[in-house]
This record gives structure tokens, C-alpha cells and sequence, in this order.
């Protein structure tokens, strides 16, 4: 089924036609649709996201499932491993950018924005004509202390640990990919599992944060800018966390199967490279959003 | 010199399809699922041929609702509905596609390389698209339907609190956003792997011709200012639907922060529709000059100069919302300062045409008022930039004169001048150079007509983004509205031309090198016209010291 | 473009002379269209203040460099498109980016360039610096610095589709409380506007010459701009943030001043005229004298104990209703739709008293909150709403079920 190119020394494979690319487009789409109408309370809304995710599951197999078959019958060359990586690293740079515009919107509130309320820096006659009572301070709810008073979430608490957990699946990581190098399959695998399983304790601690955040401590989305940018930073740290955990499971899965050989192990990179960017945010989190 | 016909003598049989070179599968499965360069390139082409007519169309609306005083067609937020998307469907719909489109043509072509680094996922970042489209005219659309909701009256910028408060069409312009950015996103990681992964051997960076460099600095600011859109666009989301306060003063957030957000992305984006277009010129220019490209390796470093600086600058949009001194003057020094690399360009273009042999194909026509059109709007740029001055200009008309004038010359006349120089190429036919003549000088005599005087309105005090004006600007907006009309009915000979050409009927064949002075100037040269449904099954040897660009 | 002149090096010098000749000539002409421009309204309208002089002055600067500029260029271009013509026998110079030229262009263009980008830098920043910091001291304080201090605050709050202006040192105690005088500018229809249409307001702000003026500039809802182009300049309107701006009208330049609103803020963006009249300090006084003793009329007025009529409530309502209300919902009661509902047979304003009254002074969504209103307007609006347009409930809402609903 190869049309790559021929003759020459190494050739570079180029695939047949493919029909995920359509598909995969069109479980976003529906996703996308589904979402735009759910959020506006039209009925068949949720119904086109549930579409959408099976779309979506159906052409991870698919499309996925495919590069594995290309790969295991030896049709990529080196280059092709280069062209995947190299991707994946981009990719995994468009994301630091979408992390940092949220960081850096909570650096121009607290730093710029509150300030401005509470009477220093450019827009500072705000505070002489507006804002008179309030005082800038971090957290706030603002002006207006929108949602009500709220109690912060304990830094040395569940956020402590969820770094320690996060830490040691960067080990338990990097431990399995020593097992990978030096063909000790056993050791991937429990590597793997680990990180895995760690993965999972963070989400569901993570979970139970918010719930306690809600509920207990009066902290929500609606808190002001403190309720906003806290819960967008960890929730949306928290779904890249979901999803690379999803990527580790299918690695791991992989694994299992005996796929990945010392040199040619791409996926298992890629999730590992994933995996130590949601690290390195999460550090980033949890010095910005927690600590300080 | 060594010519390169003599530098690739074992290359002449690669032009003829041999064996292993099976043409592409019968139906809509060869568009569908595609994974071949050219088809995906001419499928955005095509797409944002679509996308040029449906946003110019909303542009001819436009003025001829301004075409006098008074509301005589439409409906305010209709009218503020419309002028937003005619912005969106004009730079994400036809502008980027187009510039996508050539890169997806020509980049393998120019490097040597069988096809993009990662075709299945070249294919998906096109169809995105269409999906992409479908969502910004449903948020069109919606509102006319009960229960739909207001219209979208923003403007493109999307400034809250007003975005905040406009009904679910919004929503879908805000998902509409973020496939577009998801495809922009992909295409650039995809064409960056190109270009690092792919090159023939032997050719090194410094060799490539300069479309394939532009492109590249193109794909890093894609890449890194995407996401930042993508991202700001989520939290008015968050603050239209899950009660967050970003943009609210109540809870202590800033509608400014949006401007930031946007702005961020924003300037660097028009650099990301400038650059495509100065790479073609770099090929069109030299060609018709005969004579290699000046100052390669400066034209380079003023690129990468230009997306370094073009970074750091955003916030000259936002002069009058209160910045403290230090911050607009930090701003307006990097502003003023842009015009540096981009003389430089300018000036290495001029350069290259002066002792050249010129002569006066349409592609090479359109490259000469291009220089001279974006310079002017780079100029008023330049005057936006100063801050004192722009507490006047700012959303006025003149900002309005401004953009097209670096828009249309700087996007979309240098993708035509781009299409004139490859169609032959592509299609193996002949365009029809008289019709050719006839659309530049249309379309160029509309332009300025209609753009020239909103610099005037502007002065005057005209401001932009109104459905209605006072008698005393009539005139310049009668002649601005002539001049649209003009100019609007010019591109019905471009679809002519394009369509004939394709046909092929009575058109002279095109010969593989097509231009006289194509010669030292890109790879794709040496390939048959139309070239092989897969370019470089093998890689060309390349000389080490020759430079690909014609240089 | 001669084709019988072959291409000799002698004739070709000859040429260029005359072609020198040519270009000034013609570059002679580019500037002096410019002054041409501003006499035939193609420019600014000349600035009545200071800062307008200086704004205008960088403007003239940096346009002038830039026609230049352009002229340069397209004399280059001309000279090259009429010289290394193909069709004239013109080899190209295969060498040229090796000459000395082509090795160092790259540094002397960007010199260039830069000198001109700093000279025009230079002249900005030091208008920039005497306008963008608003001084924080009135000119009676102690100590004042003369050069840097103001007279008087304005402060200009933009609202969808109108503009309020508060003198927050002028207004009258009212039990116990202090009322600044407030300016509620809303534009003219056309009939009445004629050859102002769209430039024209209800009540023009009225401000004094001579006296250095604060203007601070803040939103009710969205995003406005406040732009008097012969102020010379605009400043954005932020719901939640003041900004500070100065200016201060030449003490010879009395006369009314036009301009709009800059910035976009949905549906009647077009249609928000601001007017000034500028007049002389005493002129001014005795405005803001009467404009105190309306206001002290109006808080008696809204503040007696007293049955107010049907009739009463009525004609007050609807002149309230005409200038507040009818920019969304129409002066015939039937809205925008879907982005404005009518108020004709709605069912708020057919529905109970206490919803419709909730309504008006909470907003919701683009509905504008209007609390600040006094309980006797609200009152008769409520009533002429209720009552008008064939809405026939025949409730006359009292002030004090308003005062009930706050
Ligand atoms: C392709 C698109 C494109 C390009 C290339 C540019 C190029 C530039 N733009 Fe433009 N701009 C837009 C698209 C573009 N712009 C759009 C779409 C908007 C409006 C958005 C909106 O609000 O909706 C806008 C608005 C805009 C503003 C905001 C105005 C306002 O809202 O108040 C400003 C202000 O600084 C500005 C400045 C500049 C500058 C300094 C350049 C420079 O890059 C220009 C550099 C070029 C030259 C200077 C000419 C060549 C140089 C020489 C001949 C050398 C000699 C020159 C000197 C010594 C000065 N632009
Ligand atoms: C790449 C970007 C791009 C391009 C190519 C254009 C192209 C055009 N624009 Fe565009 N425009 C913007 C980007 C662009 N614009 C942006 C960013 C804004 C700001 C929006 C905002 O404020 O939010 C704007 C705003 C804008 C305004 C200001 C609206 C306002 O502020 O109230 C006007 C008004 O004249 C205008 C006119 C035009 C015209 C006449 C063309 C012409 O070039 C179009 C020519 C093309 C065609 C006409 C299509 C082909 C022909 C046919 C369809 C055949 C049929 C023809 C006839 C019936 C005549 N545009
Ligand atoms: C900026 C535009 C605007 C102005 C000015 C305005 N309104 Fe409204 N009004 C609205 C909008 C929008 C709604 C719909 C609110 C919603 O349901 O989301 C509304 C709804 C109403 C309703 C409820 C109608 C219904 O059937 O739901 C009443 C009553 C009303 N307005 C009264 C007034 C009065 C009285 C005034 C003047 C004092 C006024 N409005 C001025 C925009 C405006
Ligand atoms: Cu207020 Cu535009
Ligand atoms: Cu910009």
C-alpha cells in the first residue's frame, strides 16, 4: 500500500490517502457545534459533543492505529522519526503559549489591573472617583467583592502533595524510559504504570480540591479575578494532565504489546515529553498560583 | 556561472512521470482524503478564492451603505455584523489560505522534497477550514433565527464588555476562532518540519530560496501568537458564560487585558500576512529583473528582525486607553522603529530591479506598485505609530486607509502577483497576459480610488466602524464607494483569467522554465509544467555553493 | 520612454539632468499641496488648545517626512522603469550586490532609516511628555505649580448612546447631600439637527476658555472614545477605570466644537455627537449658576410628599422616556428586535408593577441599570409606559412604589 517514494537511498514515506484527517475534523467540528449550542441551552447541543467524542475516540484508533501498522512494517525511515518528533516539539511549544497568555493575564491583574483599582500606577484617579473603598490586596474578589468573601485553598495542603506526586511520576518516567534504553521491559512497564497510576491520584485529589474549594471555603468562578484565574490555570493544567495521562495509558498499552524497540520509540517520547511539560507547569502553578 | 541545467544533468528524466509516480485516485476520495501537497495546496487555494469573493462581497455592502449619508440598506448591528466579517472571512478565510496554499505548492517543489514532512496531518489542517467557515457565517446567520439572539457588533477586535453582552452568535465566532487557530497552528508545525526535515541534501539553509525563509519566520509567529488568541478568546468565553471576571472592573479584571490579549496576536498576525507576500515578490522581482535577489542574507535578517521586534510591540493599537508614559513610549519607539527592516526589504527590492532588465509581465507589474503602494501605507504606519499624533488618527478612517493600503498591497495583490508567476507552472498553460494587463491596471485604478481619500475622512473626522455620517463627509465617500465598485468588478476578470487558464483551451502551453529570467531562481523551474503529481520522488543533488534562491 | 535614443552612456547623463529637473519639480509641488490640504478641510481642523497645537505639530512633521519619503521613492522607481527597460537593450549588471554598494547597503539603509525614525521619535516625545501625565494639583492649591495644574474637573462618562458630564466642584447641598451638576448630551434627530445631522446634541456641554480643565473620562457600560478633534485629541472611556487627560481652550477661541464618539459601542455608535460650547469665563458662571438652580427646582420637585395625576406623570414620562429610553426601544414603544424588545404589548410592561419597575432600576443584560435616576422619573416613565403605545393598563405609579422597589 506504499506509494513512498522510490529508488532512492532513503526514501521518505508518504502515505495513501487517508480518511481520518475528515474525520478527525469532523468530530471537532460537532464538538465544537455541540458545545456552541449547549452553552446556550439548546437541547440537541450535548448530543452533538457526545458525536463528537466518539468521532473523536474512533479516529484516534483509526488514524493511530494506522502510523503503528506503517511503523511496524519497517516503512518509516529515520527522517520520518525526525519529522514526528520535531512536530511534536512545536506542538508541544503552541502550548507553552497558550500557558503563558493565562500566566500572564494574572500577572496584569495582580500586578497591573488591582493595582490601578487600589489607587497606584497610571489609572490610579480610579480610585479617587470609583473604587475609594477598595484596597489592593491579593486575593480579591474585586471592587465589588463579586461571589462573596472566600478562604483560600491551603498551599502545604493537597497542592504540596500533588507536586510531590507530579515530581516522582517525572522519575518513575524517566526511570521507564531507562528500561526502555536498556531493553528491560519489565522496568517499562512498571515505570509506566507508575506514572500512570500517579497521574490518576493527582486528578482525583485534584478533583476533590475543587470540591472542597466550592463547597467549604466559598472559593468559585465566579470569586472575582482570584476565583477566575485560579480556576482557570489549574483547570485547564488539570485536563493536560487528563490527556497526558491518556497518552501514557496508550504508550503503556503499547508497551505491553512489545511495540517499542531501544531506537525506534517515538510515541513513547512524545508522551514523555508531554508528560514533563504538564510537570514544568504545574511547578509554574503552583509557585505563581499557590505560594505567592 | 554554471547554469543549473548543467549542475542537474541526471535531473531531466525525474520531470517525466515514471512508474513509481501513480497519478492520484479517481473522485472525491483524491480531495477528501488527500495526502499529496499540490492538491492540498489547491484546495485552499481554492477555498480562499471563495472566501476573497464572499468577504469582498460584504466589503462591496459596506460601501454602499457609506455610499452617502444616511442608513439606506441595512441595519445598524447588521452593518457592524458585517464589517466584522468581512475582516475575519478577509484574513483568516482568503489572505492565510492563500498564503498556506502556495506554501503547501511550492515549498516541496523549492526544496526538493517528495511532499510535506507530515501529509495526513497537512490534509486535516486544510479541511479544518471549510469547518472554520462554517461557523463564522452561522454566527452570521443565527440571529435571523428566533431565539438567536443579537448580532455580532464588535468589529473583528472583539472588545469586551460589548462581546460580553451580544447573544450566541458570539459563541460560535469564538469556536470559529479557535479551529482557525488550531489549523493555522498545524500548518506551521507542518510547514517549519518541512523546511528543517526535508530539504534535498546538500541544501543548506542559507541556499533556500527566500519564499521558503518568509514562510518559515511566518510559521514561528503562527505558532507562537496563535495560542495567545486562542487563549483570550477562552476567557471571554469564561466570561460570557461561566460568570468569570476577566474583563470586569467589579471583580477587580480590566476590559484592557483583552486588548493586551488580542493585540498580541494581532500585530504580529499582520507580519504573518506581510511576510508570505514578501517572498513572492523576492521570486517574481528577481525574475523579471534578471538579475539575482540583493542582499539575501540582509533580507533574511531583516525578517527575523521584523518577527522579533513585531513581537514586542502590540500595544501601539491601544495608545488611547491609558498606558503610563513610559509604557506608550517604550511602544512607540518599537513601532517607529519597524521601519527599519522593513526599508531594508523595500530597499533590497528596489536594489535588485536597479541595473536590472526589466521587462513587464503581469506578475512583475503588480510587484512594482506593490513596492510603491506598501510603502506608502507602511508610511502612514509609521504616523500611527507616533502616539501624540494617533490620539488623533486612532479609529478614525485614516486607520482604515492605513490597513488596506499595507493589507491589499502587502497580502493580497502579492498573492495575485504570485499566482500570475506560478499558474503557468502549475496548470501548464499560458494565462492570458492582455486580460492579464487589463485586471492590474483596474484593479490598481480602483484601489487607490478607493482608498486614497479615506485618509482625508479620517483628518476630517470621520470615524471608522459608523453605519451613518454627517453630510459634510459625502463627497470623499462617494468617490471611495465609486472606487470599491471598480475595484470589486476588476476581480471578476481575475476569476476569468484563472479559469481560462486552467481550461487550458487555445492557451499556449507553458514551457518548464515559463519566464526567461526564472532560471537560476528555485527549484521548482526544473520540473515539467504541470510538474508530476509527486515532485521529487528522488532528491536533486545540489551544487554546495549555489544558492537556490538566485542569488 | 523614447525608442529612437539607443542606449549610449553620454545621452543617458544628459538624460538623467533633465529628468533631475523633472523630480524637483514635481516634489516642489507635493509640498506645497500640503498646505493646500489644510485650507480645503483635507486636514485637521485647526486646534484650539495648546496640546492640540503640539499634536498637530508632530502630525505636520511626521506626514511631511513621510511625503517625502514616498516622493523619493517613487522617483527612484520612475527613473527605473524608464531606464533598465528590457525592451531598450538593458543587460542586467550580474555584479551589482558584489560592488562596494551591495556589500555595506545593509548597514548605511538602516542608518538612514533610523535617524529619520529618531528625529521623528524625538519631536513626539517631548509632546508626549507635557500631555500624558494629567497634573493631580488644582492651581488654587498651595504650591502649585503653575505649568502644571488645573482649574476644574469635568468628567465625561460615556453611555450606550449618550453622554453624561458631571463638574464635580459645581452643583447644591440638598438635605444634607451634595448633587454635582450633571449634563445629559444626547444627539438631535435629524429634522431638528439639518445640516449638523449627527453632529448635534440636545444640550451641548458648556466649558469655559482660558481655564486649564481635568477631563476624566470613564464608561457606564462599554467602551466609548470622547474625540473633539479640534481638542486635539480623543481618550478611550473604560467601564470601571477613570482616565485623566488636561487640555485648556485658547482664552480667544470661544465657538462650538463638534465631534463624535470614537471608540465602538454597538448599535448607535454613529450616533453619538459631542458638542463644547466654549464661552468666556463669566458666560460659563452664569450657566453653571442656572444650571444649579434647575437642579435645586428638580430635587424639591421630585422630593414632595404629593399625589402626582395621570396627566402629570404622562407628559413627564414621555418626554423622560424620548430622550432616555427611545434610542433601544423606540419612540413608538416597538424596539430593535431581537436585540432590543418592544415595549409595546411586552409583557413587563403588562405584567405586575413591581417587575417592570425591578427592571428599570436593576438593567439586565444589555439593559441598562437606571438607578440614578430620581424616584419621580422613574415613576413617570413607568407610568407613560404602561399607558402608551395602546399598552392600556391605566396604572399610575407613584413615586413612593418606586422608592418601595429600590
Ligand atoms: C499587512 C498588514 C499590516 C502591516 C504590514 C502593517 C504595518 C505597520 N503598521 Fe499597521 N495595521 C494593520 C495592518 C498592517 N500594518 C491593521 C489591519 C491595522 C488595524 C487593525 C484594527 O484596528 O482593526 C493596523 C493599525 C495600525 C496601528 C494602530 C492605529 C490605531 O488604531 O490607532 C498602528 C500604530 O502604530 C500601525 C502601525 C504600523 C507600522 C509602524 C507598520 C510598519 O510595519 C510599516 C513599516 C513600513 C514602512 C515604514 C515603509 C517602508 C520603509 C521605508 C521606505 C524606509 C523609510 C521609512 C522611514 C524612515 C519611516 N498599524
Ligand atoms: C486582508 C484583509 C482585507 C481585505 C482584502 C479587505 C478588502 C476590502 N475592504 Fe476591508 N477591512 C479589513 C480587512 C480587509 N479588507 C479589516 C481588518 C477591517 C476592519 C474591520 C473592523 O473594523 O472590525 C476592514 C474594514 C473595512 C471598511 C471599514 C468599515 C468601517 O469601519 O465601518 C471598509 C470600508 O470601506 C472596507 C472596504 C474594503 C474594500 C472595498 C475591500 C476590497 O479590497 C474588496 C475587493 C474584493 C472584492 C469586491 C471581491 C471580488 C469581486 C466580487 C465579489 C464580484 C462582485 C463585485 C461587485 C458586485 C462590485 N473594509
Ligand atoms: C442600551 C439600550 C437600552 C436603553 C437605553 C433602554 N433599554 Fe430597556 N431594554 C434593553 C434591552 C437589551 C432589554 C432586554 C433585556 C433582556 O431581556 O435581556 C430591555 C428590556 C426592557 C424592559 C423589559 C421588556 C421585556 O418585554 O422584556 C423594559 C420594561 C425596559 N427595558 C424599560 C426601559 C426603560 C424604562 C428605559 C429608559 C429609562 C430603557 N428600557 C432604556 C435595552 C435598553
Ligand atoms: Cu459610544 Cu461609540
Ligand atoms: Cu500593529
Amino acid at each position: 500500500m506504499s506509494s513512498s517514494v522510490s529508488a532512492s537511498d532513503d526514501p521518505y514515506y508518504i502515505p495513501e490517502p487517508s480518511p481520518w484527517p475528515i474525520v478527525a475534523m469532523l468530530a471537532i467540528f460537532s464538538l465544537l457545534m455541540g458545545a456552541a449550542f449547549s452553552i446556550n441551552g439548546v437541547g440537541f447541543g450535548s448530543l452533538l459533543i457526545v458525536v463528537g467524542f466518539v468521532l473523536l475516540g474512533y479516529m484516534f484508533f483509526g488514524w493511530f492505529g494506522d502510523v503503528v501498522e506503517e511503523n511496524m512494517s519497517g516503512k518509516y525511515s529515520g527522517q520520518v522519526d525526525n519529522s514526528f518528533r520535531q512536530g511534536m516539539f512545536w506542538f508541544i511549544s503552541s502550548e507553552l503559549f497558550f500557558f503563558a497568555t493565562f500566566f500572564g493575564s494574572l500577572y496584569y491583574i495582580r500586578n497591573i489591573s488591582v493595582e490601578w483599582l487600589g489607587g497606584t500606577g497610571y489609572l490610579a484617579a480610579t480610585h479617587e472617583f470609583i473604587t475609594s473603598q477598595f484596597v489592593s490586596q491579593w486575593p480579591t474578589a474585586g471592587p465589588l467583592n463579586l461571589g462573596g468573601s472566600f478562604a483560600l485553598v491551603n498551599t502545604w495542603g493537597v497542592p504540596a502533595i500533588n507536586t510531590a506526586i507530579l515530581l516522582s511520576s517525572g522519575l518513575t518516567l524517566t526511570w521507564a524510559h531507562w528500561g526502555l534504553k536498556n531493553e528491560n521491559r519489565k522496568q517499562l512497564i512498571r515505570g509506566l504504570t507508575m506514572t500512570v497510576v500517579l497521574g490518576v491520584i493527582f486528578v482525583i485529589m485534584q478533583i476533590q480540591e475543587y470540591a472542597h474549594a466550592y463547597g467549604a471555603l466559598n472559593l468559585t468562578l465566579e470569586s472575582g479575578v482570584y476565583g477566575s484565574t485560579f480556576y482557570l490555570l489549574t483547570g485547564f493544567h488539570g485536563f493536560h494532565v487528563i490527556v497526558g495521562a491518556l497518552m501514557l495509558a496508550a504508550v503503556l498499552g503499547r508497551s505491553m504489546k512489545g511495540h517499542f524497540t531501544e531506537e525506534n520509540h517515538f510515541a513513547f517520547e512524545a508522551a514523555a515529553w508531554y508528560w514533563h511539560f504538564v510537570d514544568v507547569v504545574w511547578l509554574g502553578l503552583f509557585v505563581l498560583v499557590y505560594w505567592m | 556561472m554554471s547554469s543549473i541545467e548543467s549542475r542537474y544533468d541526471d535531473l531531466h528524466h525525474q520531470s517525466e512521470p515514471h512508474e513509481h509516480d501513480h497519478g492520484p485516485i479517481k473522485g472525491w476520495r483524491r480531495w477528501v482524503y488527500s495526502t499529496n501537497h499540490k492538491d492540498i495546496g489547491t484546495m485552499y487555494l481554492m477555498f480562499s478564492l471563495t472566501m476573497l469573493f464572499l468577504g469582498g462581497l460584504s466589503a462591496m455592502v459596506i460601501r454602499a451603505e457609506l455610499m452617502f449619508p444616511g442608513i439606506q440598506l441595512l441595519e445598524p448591528d447588521l452593518y457592524n455584523n458585517i464589517v466584522t466579517n468581512h475582516a475575519l472571512i478577509m484574513i483568516f478565510g482568503a489572505v492565510m489560505p492563500a498564503a498556506a496554499g502556495l506554501a503547501n505548492w511550492m515549498i516541496p517543489m523549492m526544496i526538493g522534497a517528495p511532499d510535506m514532512a507530515l501529509p495526513r496531518m497537512n490534509n486535516l489542517s486544510f479541511w479544518i477550514l471549510p469547518a472554520a467557515a462554517t461557523m463564522l457565517i452561522l454566527s452570521f446567520v443565527v440571529p435571523f433565527f428566533p431565539g438567536g439572539g443579537s448580532q455580532i457588533n464588535t468589529g473583528w477586535t472583539l472588545y469586551p464588555p460589548l462581546s460580553i453582552k451580544v447573544g450566541m452568535s458570539m459563541d460560535f465566532l469564538i469556536f470559529a476562532i479557535h479551529l482557525l487557530g488550531i489549523s493555522s497552528v498545524l500548518a506551521s508545525i507542518n510547514i517549519i518540519v518541512t523546511i528543517f526535515n526535508m530539504r534535498a541534501p546538500g541544501m543548506k539553509m542559507s541556499q533556500m530560496p527566500m519564499f521558503v525563509w518568509t514562510w518559515l519566520v511566518t510559521a514561528f509567529l503562527l505558532i507562537l501568537v496563535v495560542p495567545v488568541l486562542a487563549g483570550g478568546v477562552t476567557m471571554l468565553l469564561f466570561d460570557r458564560h461561566f460568570g468569570t471576571s476577566f474583563f470586569d472592573a467589579a471583580g477587580g479584571g480590566d476590559p484592557v487585558l483583552f486588548q493586551h490579549l488580542f493585540w498580541f496576536f494581532g500585530h504580529p498576525e499582520v507580519y504573518v500576512l506581510l511576510l508570505p507576500s514578501i517572498g513572492v515578490l523576492s521570486m517574481v522581482i528577481p525574475t523579471f529583473s534578471r538579475k539575482p535577489l540583493f542582499g539575501y542574507m540582509s533580507l533574511v535578517g531583516s525578517m527575523i528582525f521584523l518577527g522579533t521586534l513585531g513581537m514586542v510591540v502590540w500595544a501601539h493599537h491601544q495608545y488611547t486607553i491609558g498606558m503610563s508614559y513610559g509604557a506608550v513610549n517604550y511602544f512607540m519607539i518599537g513601532t517607529i522603529l519597524i521601519s527599519i527592516p522593513v526599508g531594508l526589504m523595500k530597499f533590497n527590492f528596489i536594489a535588485t530591479m536597479w541595473r536590472g532588465s526589466l521587462s513587464f509581465e503581469t506578475p512583475m507589474l503588480f510587484a512594482i506598485s506593490i513596492v510603491i503602494m506598501f510603502v506608502f501605507g507602511g508610511l502612514t504606519g509609521v504616523m500611527l505609530a507616533v502616539i501624540p499624533a494617533d490620539m488623533q488618527y486612532h479609529d478614525s478612517m485614516f486607520v482604515v486607509a492605513h490597513f488596506h493600503y499595507v493589507l491589499v498591497p502587502g497580502a493580497v495583490l502579492a498573492l495575485f502577483a504570485g499566482v500570475f508567476y506560478w499558474l503557468p507552472k502549475w496548470t501548464g498553460n499560458m494565462y492570458n497576459e492582455r486580460l492579464g494587463k487589463l485586471f492590474f491596471w483596474t484593479n490598481i485604478i480602483g484601489f487607490n480610488m478607493t482608498f486614497f481619500v479615506q485618509h482625508f475622512l479620517g483628518l476630517a473626522g470621520m470615524p471608522r466602524r459608523i453605519i451613518d455620517y454627517s453630510v459634510q463627509f459625502t463627497e470623499f465617500n462617494v468617490i471611495s464607494s465609486v472606487g470599491a465598485l471598480i475595484f470589486g468588478l476588476s476581480h471578476l476578470i481575475l476569476l476569468y483569467i484563472v479559469i481560462d487558464t486552467i481550461r487550458g483551451k487555445n492557451r499556449e502551453k507553458a514551457t518548464a522554465q515559463v519566464w526567461e529570467g526564472a532560471k537560476n531562481n528555485g527549484l521548482e523551474w526544473d520540473l515539467s509544467s504541470p510538474p508530476p503529481y509527486h515532485s521529487w520522488t528522488k532528491a536533486p543533488k545540489l551544487d554546495e555553493n549555489a544558492k537556490y534562491a538566485g542569488a | 520612454m523614447d525608442e529612437r535614443v539607443s542606449f549610449k552612456q553620454g545621452n543617458e547623463m544628459d538624460k538623467m539632468g533633465k529628468r533631475g529637473g523633472l523630480m524637483v519639480l514635481f516634489a516642489g509641488l507635493c509640498a506645497g499641496a500640503m498646505d493646500a490640504m489644510a485650507e480645503y478641510g483635507l486636514n485637521f481642523p485647526d486646534p484650539v488648545t495648546r496640546i492640540g497645537q503640539d499634536i498637530y505639530g508632530v502630525h505636520m512633521l511626521t506626514m511631511q517626512i513621510a511625503t517625502w519619503l514616498l516622493v523619493i521613492v517613487v522617483l527612484v522607481m520612475v527613473y527605473i522603469l524608464f531606464t533598465f527597460r528590457k525592451s531598450k537593450g538593458y543587460q542586467a549588471d550580474q555584479h551589482f550586490h558584489k560592488s562596494w554598494f551591495g556589500r555595506w547597503s545593509w548597514v548605511m539603509v538602516p542608518a538612514m532609516v533610523l535617524m529619520v525614525d529618531l528625529t521623528i521619535a524625538g519631536s513626539a516625545q517631548s509632546t508626549l511628555e507635557r500631555f500624558w501625565n494629567a497634573p493631580k494639583q488644582f492651581c488654587s492649591d498651595e504650591g502649585a505649580d503653575p505649568e502644571r495644574c488645573f482649574d476644574m474637573n469635568v468628567k465625561v462618562i460615556g453611555h450606550q448612546w449618550w453622554w453624561e458630564y458631571e463638574f464635580p466642584e459645581y452643583g447644591v447641598e440638598y438635605q444634607g447631600e451634595f448633587y454635582p451638576v450633571t449634563v445629559e448630551s444626547r444627539p438631535t434627530d435629524e429634522a431638528t439637527a439639518g445640516e449638523h445631522y449627527l453632529r448635534d446634541v440636545d444640550n451641548p456641554i458648556v466649558l469655559p476658555v482660558g481655564r486649564t480643565i481635568r477631563y476624566l473620562n470613564t464608561s457606564a457600560d462599554v467602551l466609548h472614545a470622547w474625540w473633539v478633534p479640534e481638542l486635539g485629541f480623543k481618550r478611550d472611556s473604560i467601564p470601571g477605570y477613570v482616565m485623566e487627560t488636561w487640555a485648556k481652550i485658547d482664552a480667544d477661541k470661544v465657538g462650538t466644537y463638534r465631534g463624535q464618539c470614537a471608540e465602538l459601542c454597538g448599535t448607535w455608535h454613529s450616533k453619538m455627537p459631542i458638542v463644547i460650547n466654549a464661552v468666556t469665563v463669566e458666560e460659563f458662571e452664569r450657566w453653571i449658576e442656572n444650571k444649579k438652580s434647575t437642579l435645586l427646582a428638580s430635587l424639591i420637585e421630585a422630593n414632595a410628599a404629593k399625589e402626582w395625576t395621570m396627566e402629570e406623570l404622562y407628559t413627564k414620562g414621555e418626554a423622560a422616556y424620548n430622550t432616555k429610553c427611545s434610542a433601544c426601544h423606540r419612540p413608538d414603544g416597538g424596539g430593535l428586535p431581537p436585540a432590543f424588545p418592544p415595549l409595546r404589548g411586552s409583557k413587563v410592561a403588562l405584567g405586575p408593577v413591581v417587575d417592570h419597575l425591578k427592571m428599570v432600576l436593576r438593567g439586565k443584560n444589555t439593559m441598562p441599570a437606571w438607578a440614578m435616576l430620581s424616584d419621580l422619573e422613574i415613576a413617570a416613565i413607568v407610568t407613560y409606559e404602561r399607558n402608551a403605545w395602546g399598552n392600556a393598563t391605566g396604572d399610575v405609579v407613584q413615586p413612593s412604589a418606586v422608592q418601595a422597589a429600590r
